[in-house]
C-alpha cells in the first residue's frame, strides 16, 4: 500500500459521500440530514418557491423553532411581531413543503443541535447540515456536520447536496487526564485559547487522546459545539462504546439488527493508523484550569486563577489596540484578578452546555447554596425533553430554591434575538459559545465559563473557582 | 444574483482583524424573512451611537466612504456564524469585495453565493491597500476578475488567487442550485446506492 492509502476520519466520512469530483477539484457532496430553525430558512424556502422547486428529501429534513422564541410560558404565544413571523413563517413552509417539524409546545422542542443527537436523527457517519454555525456539535458522533449559509440551505433543500472542496485534517490531542472541577468545557477554550480563533480555518479538526476518549457524549458534543470558535469547519470525535451506547435505543435510531449492522458499519470510520493530518496540535490534560473568557473574541482566554492581560506587552500594534478596544468594552483593566470581578447576571443553557448533564453539573454547585444577592441567574434545558428529565430527578427544585430561574427550553440568552438578554454594561457569566461585542444584547459583557464554573459564579457574585465549591 | 467581473470603486480602510458576524449584523436584525434591507444595519454597534445617531468617527458614515463598493480589513474577517445576514447586509450597502489577509470559512463560502469577491492578500499588501484606502476620493481601487488582479491607485497590479468554479460562477453570475441539477442522473443513483447498502439511514416522516 503506498501513502495515503491510509484515511482520517474526516476522509473516510467524505469519500463516502462525494456524488461526483469535477475537473477543478469542486465536489457534489452527497448530504444525509438538513436541519432547519426559524431564522436561516424563509430566505431558502421563498427561493425554492421562486423558482418552482420542491424539497427534495423532506423525510431527511427536520425543522424546528429555537433561536427566536421566549423561554417563558409559550402557550399564549410570541408577543415580538418580527420572532412570530419568523416562527410563523417556518410552519408555514413545513406544511407547504412537508418537511417533518417539532412545534413549540411538542416536548420534543429544543435547540436544533440538542434535539437532533437527542432523537437519534443524528448518527455517527453521516453528513450533517444546518443553517448555523454550531453545527459542528454533531460531529462528536463522528459525523461530518457544518454549517451553511441560507443559499446553502436552500441548495440542500433542492438538491440534497452541496458543491464542497474538501477541507485539510487536523488533530488535536489532548493526553492524560482533566483534573477535578475542569470540564470538556474548559478543554475547548483552553483548546482556543492556543491555536486562537482563526487557527482552524479551512481544517476539520480531529479531537483525540485519552481526555477526549473519556468524555461522556456531552462533553463531546461540547468540544465539537466549540469547533467553529477556533475557525474550524467542523469538529470529529471518532464513534467509539460511549458513541454506541448513546445513540442504542433513541426515537430515530437504527434497531436491532438494522443497529448492529450500522454498528459494523461506524467501526471502520477511525482513522487508519499512519494517516496523514496536514496540522498536529497536542495539550495536556492535566494543565487545564477551569477556564474563563476576558474579552469579546474566545480565544481571549486565562485560567479562573488567572488575570486580564495587559495590552502593552502585545507586540503587534492592531492586536494592542483590539486589546485596548476589548477591555474599554469589558469595564475591565490590565492586571486585575479574573476572580474579582462581580456579575450582575449567569446563563446556563445554549447548544453548547444545555444538557441534562450540564445542568446536573450547576444544581451539583448550587445544591443548599443562595444565588449572591443582585444577581439573575437563568437556566434553560437545551430541549423540553432535558427539561422533563431534570425534573424527574429534582434538579429544577434544586436550582429553584436556590434562587435561580428554571426557564422553557430554546437559545435564550446566548445571541439576544429573544426576549432573555442583558441591558447595556451588564455583565455576565454565561455558558454559551461567544462573547462578541452585543452578541447577549447591546452593551453585555460577556464572560464565558463551564456550567459549574457559572453556578459557582452565581453563588459568589462574582467569578468564581469552582476548585472551591468541589 | 449579479455576475461580478470589473469593478472599479471606493474602498474603505476598516483596519480591524477578526471582525465578526454579530459585528457586520447583530442577531437582533436577523428576524427579517427577507434578503434585502439589512444595509442600514450594517456595523450597526461601530456605525450608530446609543442614541441612534451616527457615529462620525466610523468610516462609513464619512464621505466619500458612504460610497464604498470595497473594503479593507485585516485577518479572519467574517468570523462566527453562518448567518447569510452578514453578506446581505454588506451587498444592501453596496459592498461587492473585501479584501483582507484571510476569511472565516462559512463567511467566504457566503459572499460567493451573492455576488461578493472575498480577495484574500497577504498582510503586508492589505496594510498598504489600507493606506491606499485612506486616501479619501483617491482611494479608488479596481479589481478585475477575470485578470485576477486588484489595481492599487497609484497603477500597481497586484494579483490574486481564486479557486477556478467559484471565478467562474461568480464571472457568470450562475445559480449554484442550476449547476447542480445538471447533475440529478448521478445524484439519484448515489441515493439509491446509499439507501441500498446503509438502510438503517431512516426516514423522519413519522
Amino acid at each position: 500500500m503506498g501513502a495515503g492509502m491510509q484515511r482520517t476520519l474526516f476522509d473516510k466520512l467524505w469519500d463516502s459521500h462525494v456524488v461526483e469530483r469535477l475537473p477543478d477539484g469542486t465536489c457534489v457532496l452527497y448530504i444525509d440530514r438538513h436541519l432547519v430553525h426559524e431564522v436561516t430558512s424563509p430566505q431558502a424556502f421563498e427561493g425554492l418557491r421562486l423558482a418552482g422547486r420542491a424539497v427534495r428529501r423532506p423525510e431527511a429534513t427536520v425543522a424546528v423553532v429555537d433561536h427566536n422564541i421566549p423561554t417563558s410560558d409559550r402557550r399564549r404565544g410570541i408577543s415580538e411581531p418580527e420572532s412570530r413571523l419568523q416562527v410563523e413563517t417556518l410552519e408555514k413552509n413545513v406544511a407547504e413543503f412537508g418537511v417533518p417539524y417539532f412545534p413549540v409546545l411538542d416536548p420534543r422542542q429544543g435547540i436544533v443541535h440538542i434535539v437532533g443527537p437527542e432523537q437519534g436523527i443524528s448518527l455517527p457517519g453521516m453528513t450533517i447540515v444546518c443553517g448555523d454555525s454550531h453545527t459542528s456539535t454533531h460531529g462528536a458522533l463522528g459525523a461530518l456536520a457544518f454549517g451553511i449559509g441560507t443559499s446553502e440551505v436552500e441548495h440542500v433543500l433542492a438538491t440534497q447536496t452541496l458543491l464542497q472542496r474538501p477541507a485539510k485534517n487536523m488533530l488535536i490531542e489532548v493526553s492524560g487526564r482533566l483534573p477535578i472541577g475542569v470540564t470538556a468545557k474548559d478543554m475547548v477554550l483552553a483548546i482556543i485559547g492556543r491555536i486562537g480563533t482563526a487557527g482552524g480555518t479551512g481544517h476539520v479538526v480531529e479531537y483525540a487522546g485519552e481526555a477526549v476518549r473519556a468524555l461522556d457524549m456531552a462533553g463531546r458534543m461540547t468540544v465539537c459545539n466549540m469547533s467553529i470558535e477556533a475557525g474550524a469547519r467542523a469538529g470529529l470525535i471518532a464513534p467509539d462504546e460511549t458513541t454506541f451506547a448513546y445513540v442504542k435505543g433513541r426515537p430515530y435510531a437504527p434497531a436491532g439488527d438494522a443497529f448492529e449492522r450500522a454498528v459494523a458499519y461506524w467501526r471502520t470510520l477511525p482513522a487508519d493508523d499512519g494517516a496523514h493530518y496536514d496540522k498536529r496540535v497536542h495539550l495536556d490534560a492535566a494543565e487545564i484550569a477551569p477556564m474563563v473568557t476576558w474579552g469579546t473574541s474566545p480565544e481571549a482566554v486565562v485560567p479562573i486563577t488567572g488575570a486580564v492581560p495587559d495590552p502593552e506587552t502585545e507586540a503587534d500594534e492592531t492586536a494592542r489596540a483590539q486589546m485596548r478596544r476589548m477591555l474599554d468594552y469589558m469595564g475591565l483593566s490590565a492586571g486585575q484578578r479574573m476572580t474579582e470581578v462581580p456579575i450582575d447576571v449567569v446563563f446556563i443553557g445554549s447548544c453548547t452546555n444545555g444538557r441534562i448533564e450540564d445542568i446536573r453539573a450547576a444544581a451539583a454547585v448550587a445544591r443548599g447554596q443562595r444565588v449572591a444577592a443582585g444577581v439573575r441567574a437563568l437556566v434553560v434545558a437545551g430541549s423540553g425533553l432535558v427539561k422533563q428529565q431534570a425534573e424527574a430527578e429534582g434538579l429544577d427544585r434544586v436550582l429553584i430554591e436556590a434562587g435561580f430561574e428554571w426557564r422553557e427550553p430554546g437559545c435564550s440568552m446566548c445571541l439576544g434575538m429573544n426576549p432573555d438578554k442583558l441591558a447595556p454594561g451588564q455583565r455576565c457569566a454565561s455558558t454559551s459559545n461567544r462573547n462578541f461585542e452585543g452578541r447577549q444584547g447591546p452593551g453585555g459583557r460577556t464572560h464565558l465559563v463551564s456550567p459549574a464554573m457559572a453556578a459557582a459564579a452565581a453563588l459568589r457574585g462574582r467569578l468564581a473557582d469552582v476548585r472551591e465549591f468541589v | 444574483m449579479d455576475a461580478f467581473t470589473t469593478l472599479t470603486a471606493i474602498a474603505a480602510p476598516l483596519p480591524l482583524a477578526n471582525v465578526d458576524t454579530d459585528k457586520i449584523i447583530p442577531a437582533r436584525f436577523l428576524k427579517t424573512i427577507k434578503r434585502t434591507g439589512l444595509g442600514v444595519h450594517l456595523f450597526d454597534t461601530l456605525r450608530y451611537r446609543a442614541d441612534g445617531s451616527e457615529n462620525p468617527d466610523f468610516v462609513l458614515n464619512n464621505e466619500p466612504y458612504r460610497r464604498a463598493q470595497i473594503l479593507i480589513a485585516f485577518e479572519n474577517f467574517g468570523c462566527g456564524s453562518s448567518r447569510e445576514h452578514a453578506p446581505w447586509a454588506l451587498l444592501d450597502f453596496g459592498i461587492r469585495a473585501v479584501i483582507a489577509p484571510d476569511f472565516a470559512d462559512i463567511f467566504y463560502n457566503n459572499c460567493f453565493k451573492n455576488g461578493i469577491l472575498p480577495v484574500r492578500l497577504p498582510r503586508a499588501v492589505c496594510e498598504q491597500l489600507m493606506a491606499d484606502a485612506r486616501m479619501g476620493n483617491n482611494a479608488r481601487v479596481t479589481i478585475d476578475l477575470a485578470r485576477q488582479v486588484v489595481l492599487r491607485p497609484n497603477g500597481e497590479e497586484i494579483g490574486f488567487e481564486i479557486d477556478p468554479f467559484r471565478k467562474h460562477m461568480l464571472l457568470e453570475g450562475l445559480d449554484e442550485i442550476g449547476q447542480t441539477l445538471q447533475h440529478a442522473a448521478q445524484i439519484d443513483s448515489f441515493e439509491r446506492e446509499r439507501q441500498a447498502s446503509q438502510p438503517w439511514l431512516p426516514s423522519l416522516h413519522a
